[in-house]
């Protein structure tokens, strides 16, 4: 027969099929973990993700690598002991007084350069502001694939990372691979992954690298950097409580009634992302998906419908205590105590029994 | 001065619904809206085109519909409005996005001047990456500013400017040059409502459609699905908690029996809290 005989077709060069990554991909190894540091303080996102970063490495048999971008001296310093603290294998250092504040360009360079000579699989940063603005710019140069804000970070079984984000203001998740090209990017909010615990250990291995670039060579300078006057509003992401309001308060002015019992048991405060378009709150009060995530112990959320957008911005406290006059609310559907009443009247009766019920303990203490 | 600002149609997400079996977004009859954190800029735009004159050109990728959301944009009073839209575009994710709005943003400064600042929104709300704007700032070799609360001086004879950039804990204030790229935060002005005249003219005017070749993208290969490194393996919903919320019985209860009953629920479900409210709390 002269017909040829017929192949099984070349497996289409579609995106989502994998194909054998090229050669010079094939030094991609280990996984890394920014360390975020501004103005002498490592963003705890960095430990959160350290932990995350150490299963995936575990699992792939890979080392796990802390990036310390800093200017000489000691902040940067602890932030390199602190990255060994919570799980790095060995850390990759470029130390310049450049680096001192935040600017897109020396950090991109900074990262870019490391990247090309050290060649990691997978990078993860926070996606806080400087996260996300460093992320965008490196995984543009690199042209490679970038996650943001992943919810989930898990290995597939040839080896890729598989990072599940929610899309659509959370109403579905979906998971993303980056399959033929390196590194595989991927940025995660702050307290969206639990805190790995803290371990003091000896400082490993530092490789450092210079960074080539100068500050002439910088077009933007920094004029100044005027921290915030509410230095409390940046804890939402972080505080042990949280007490939110929603529109079911009906009001700007019963708000209130929120802030009253956030200081009443020592808690942040916070509100759903209607409030915020309201104008009700300013915007990083806004708790949810395109908001603050918390992972409180506590959460007590009043007059708050419970949209998904909410629900993926609090899901990881421990105890949510829900109070809403619709029963079939959704937020009933993930809360752990519920209450179906008008929280408009029965906030003040909580500030109240919490006051009572917590002052005989205060005077203990002074009485000690 | 010129400048362009990029924008999104998104559809309105608080009436985004998910079809219960095959997870897919219900996208009929759900209204499509400017995306909200664009707006921002727009009015950014629109007030530094005021203070120094110049045109305002309005971009956007999508599909033939997405004219509506540039229409939109008109009625505010931006000059002139550009639609980049291709079949070869579907599919594009952050990368291959940023690199079809750069190459369309060099194509609108040869056709009608090189701009002075390109615009962008925080990031969206269906996509939430933030991506998109530092991708077209690093394509075009532009200098990047995201998070900017408030552009505080624009010298266009120097080329400098100076802007209040967010940051995790406070304002940096950064000068630099011209052009740049800014991403504007949320809550920074408040839009204005457009003219009549501005209204009509948007119902009239012409808008700007190129297609792929017609912006000067040659390369397909780093556009659509196939220019996008990253890949969609799986759509799903998120997961339930199979129980619902225990709730607290206020029939014939005073609010103060109520909200005795729900503390004493907290401390039993949280032991430790009651400990360390009555240290920390209660001041």
């Amino acid at each position: 027969m002269l017909k040829a005989k017929r192949e099984a077709p070349p497996s289409a060069g579609r995106a989502g099929i994998k194909k054998e990554l090229p050669e010079h991909f094939r030094d991609y190894r280990h996984v890394w973990v920014f360390i975020e540091l501004e103005r002498g303080e490592v963003h705890p996102v960095s430990f959160e993700l350290l932990g995350e970063g150490r299963k995936l490495a575990d699992k792939l048999g890979i080392q796990l690598a802390g990036i310390v971008l800093g200017p000489p001296g000691e902040a940067t310093q602890h932030a390199v002991a602190e990255a060994f603290a919570y799980g790095a294998d060995l850390v990759y250092l470029v130390e310049a007084p450049l680096l001192a504040d935040y600017r897109n360009e020396p950090f991109t360079k900074a990262m870019t350069d490391l990247v090309n000579t050290y060649k990691p699989e997978i990078l993860l940063l926070g996606a806080t502001t400087l996260g996300r603005d460093l992320a965008g710019s490196v995984a543009t140069t690199l042209l490679t694939g970038l996650t943001a804000d992943c919810t989930e970070l898990d290995v597939d079984v040839d080896g890729s990372l598989a990072a599940t984000r929610p899309t659509f203001g959370g109403s579905l998740l979906c998971t993303i691979y980056t399959l033929n090209y390196r590194p595989q990017m991927a940025t995660v909010r702050p307290r969206v992954m639990a805190m790995p615990p803290r371990t003091d250990k000896p400082i490993g291995r530092v490789i450092r690298h210079q960074l080539s670039m100068t500050e002439e060579e910088i077009i933007t300078k920094v004029l100044g950097f005027k921290l915030d006057r509410q230095s409390a509003k940046a804890n939402l992401a972080y505080a042990d409580i949280v007490v939110a309001g929603g529109l079911g308060l009906g009001s700007a002015e019963n708000l209130q009634l929120v802030t009253n019992l956030a200081r009443a048991i020592g808690a942040e405060y916070g509100c759903s992302r209607p409030l915020v378009q309201k104008g009700w709150m300013p915007a990083d009060r806004q708790i949810g998906q395109t908001g603050k995530t918390i992972r409180p112990k506590l959460y007590i959320a009043a007059g708050v419908s419970g949209a998904i957008q909410h629900r993926v911005g609090v899901e990881g406290a421990d105890l949510i205590v829900a109070i809403n006059t619709d029963p079939n609310a959704p937020i009933f559907d993930f809360a752990h105590l519920g209450i179906v009443t008008d929280a408009i009247r029965f906030l003040p009766a909580l500030t109240e029994a919490f006051t009572r019920r917590l002052s005989p303990h205060s005077h203990d203490k002074l009485a000690s | 001065m010129h400048i362009v600002i990029c924008i999104k149609q998104v559809p309105d997400s608080a009436q985004i619904r998910v079809h219960p079996v095959t997870n897919t977004i219900m996208r009929q009859g759900v209204p499509t809206i400017i995306n909200p954190y664009d707006l921002f800029a727009l009015e950014e735009a629109l007030r530094l085109r005021g203070a120094h004159g110049g045109e305002v050109t309005v971009l956007t990728m999508g599909p033939p519909m997405a004219e509506d959301a540039l229409r939109k944009a008109l009625t505010y009073g931006a000059d002139r409005a550009v639609l980049l839209t291709d079949r070869c575009f579907a599919g594009s994710d952050t990368l291959a996005t940023s690199f079809a709005l750069s190459r369309a943003i060099v194509r609108i400064g040869e056709t009608f001047g090189a701009p002075d600042i390109v615009f962008a929104g925080k990031q969206t709300i269906d996509g939430d990456t933030a991506q998109v704007g530092p991708g077209i700032a690093k394509r075009l070799g532009l200098l990047q500013f995201t998070y900017v609360a408030k552009i505080a001086s624009i010298d266009l004879d120097a080329r400098e400017i100076t802007v209040k950039r967010r940051s995790e804990g406070g304002t940096q204030m950064l000068k630099s040059r011209l052009p740049c790229l800014i991403t504007m935060l949320e809550g920074t002005n408040e839009i204005r409502r457009g003219s009549l005249d501005d209204a009509l003219r948007a119902a009239r005017s012409q808008i700007v459609k190129w297609s792929a070749a017609e912006a000067g993208i040659e390369d397909l290969t780093k556009c659509g699905l196939r220019g996008s490194p990253t890949v969609v393996k799986r759509v799903f919903a998120p997961t339930t908690r199979a129980e619902k919320a225990t709730q607290i019985d206020t029939t014939d209860k005073t609010q103060h029996g109520v909200a005795d009953e729900l503390i004493a629920a907290i401390f039993t479900r949280q032991p430790a809290l009651e400990h360390e409210l009555a240290f920390d709390g209660g001041q």
